[in-house]
């Protein structure tokens, strides 16, 4: 057993490669998704139902699809498109429009949830458009919905290790890579584990400074 | 569509995996979140560290873990015993942080009021709290399933046929993976569905059966 994780720190170069990949690949669909998803939640709150019906169906599709067959259905969907894209931008491209749909809900759901005095109180105090917009109420949106962005990076993170399956090198090829040329299954998987959750305990530390920073600015 | 059959017998495996899980894991994650809950010494922060890395832990790579890695410290698993065991784990951890959440909510007059009725540890959990707590979580509790389904088709890379394994057995075949896989996402939309409704419903059923003293 001793000797198995020996194997697995000598090939620590293609774990470390594997973890940056899971890392960009995530923090990439995590700041792309955001964006996406505050368009798409400005749709879902839209006055027009043509506008609103088809964005609200969007993301309640998505939230019953699991994120694999969304990923299947982008890698062999698009060829028959005429669209040739690698297995990066493959699955880039899946996990960003995945993730818009559950973002899109979490930034409808504290918009919802936002006090209207605020925005009044601002506009009273002479506050209009932009500036209404980035010193009222866009702040009030980011700290409300950092637990909840936090723990959907989480599912970010759980969701590149599909992308596996259709041959992006991230953390969990990497490792079954090692598994499968020197047979050290056990070592190989657990060393990923531990991996994820020090990357999972990365995220949750910093939830909690920026939660401390928003008690701050309230005071 | 002389698949189809196929695809349904895939879709019975991933429901009855999933099933199984849901079924026990349910109780498990129960059992963990007493042991936080009463603060159990050892026990408590041993349960703390499972959640918390299996919280962290994607699907595909606890199913590589246990289906490969489970002979090296001998035992032997079934890909289809690996794939229950894997979805258990995975959805013990989250129903534990569910009902520890209830638990810790729970008013604490009701437990004196309990104890001071003379009420045994045991039926004070099993008249007092347990009564109220499962209704505060089932909401979360079939969302944690819906999630489960969602996660199931990371199974497929330890070799069982579920619905996704055999989506792509079928697109392997025909050269053409869109239509199956297109099918199989469907299905596991209507599981998913499925599970939502039946959650209103039971929502409902509880509203009108004890909220209307």
């Amino acid at each position: 057993m001793n000797r198995d994780f020996l194997v697995v720190f000598a090939h620590y170069d293609q774990y470390l490669n594997g973890l940056w990949n899971t890392l960009w690949l995530s923090a990439a669909t995590l700041v792309l998704a955001s964006i996406t998803g505050c368009i798409l939640a400005a749709l879902m709150l839209a006055r027009p139902r043509a506008v609103r019906l088809p964005a609200r169906w969007f993301v309640d599709a998505m939230r019953c699809v699991p994120f694999l067959l969304f990923a299947y259905l982008v890698y062999y969907g698009l060829p028959e498109l005429s669209l040739q894209l690698d297995s990066w931008a493959c699955g880039l491209l899946a996990l960003v429009v995945y993730h818009t749909a559950y973002m899109a809900e979490i930034v409808r759901g504290a918009w919802t949830n936002l006090s209207r005095e605020q925005i009044e109180a601002g506009r009273a105090f002479g506050f209009a458009g932009f500036p209404l917009f980035g010193r009222i109420i866009l702040p009030q949106l980011f700290f409300a919905s950092v637990p909840v962005i936090g723990n959907q990076s989480i599912y970010i993170l759980k969701d590149t290790a599909f992308l596996m399956i259709i041959t992006v090198p991230e953390l969990t090829f990497a490792a079954s890579a090692v598994q499968s040329t020197y047979f050290v299954p056990f070592a190989s998987f657990v060393v990923a584990m531990l991996l994820y959750w020090l990357v999972t305990l990365g995220v949750e530390a910093s939830v909690k400074r920026v939660e401390a920073a928003a008690e701050m600015r309230r005071g | 569509m002389a698949d189809l059959p196929l695809l349904l017998q895939g879709a019975l495996v991933t429901a009855s995996v999933s099933l199984a899980a849901i079924v026990l894991g349910i109780p498990m994650g129960l059992a963990l979140a007493i042991v936080r809950w009463q603060r159990i010494p050892v026990l408590s922060q041993v349960v703390a560290a499972y959640v918390s890395v299996i919280r962290a832990t994607p699907a595909i790579t606890l199913a590589l873990l246990i289906f490969f890695g489970s002979p090296s410290i001998g035992i032997v698993l079934g890909a289809t015993a690996a794939a229950a065991l894997t979805l258990l784990i995975n959805t013990s951890a989250f129903n534990c942080e569910i009902w520890r959440s209830a638990l810790i909510d729970f008013p604490r007059d009701q437990l004196e009021a309990a104890r001071a009725y003379g009420m045994s540890p045991l039926l004070r959990f099993r008249r007092i709290v347990f009564p109220q707590v499962w209704r505060t979580s089932l909401p979360a509790l079939v969302n944690e399933m819906t999630l489960l389904i969602k996660a199931s088709p990371a199974l497929a890379v330890i070799g069982i046929v579920d619905l996704t394994r055999a989506a792509s057995r079928i697109g392997a075949a025909t050269y053409q993976p869109l239509p199956p896989f297109l099918a199989a996402t469907v299905i596991y939309m209507l599981m998913v569905m499925l599970l939502v409704g039946a959650q209103r419903f039971v929502e409902r059923l509880v509203r009108e059966r004890f909220d209307l003293a």
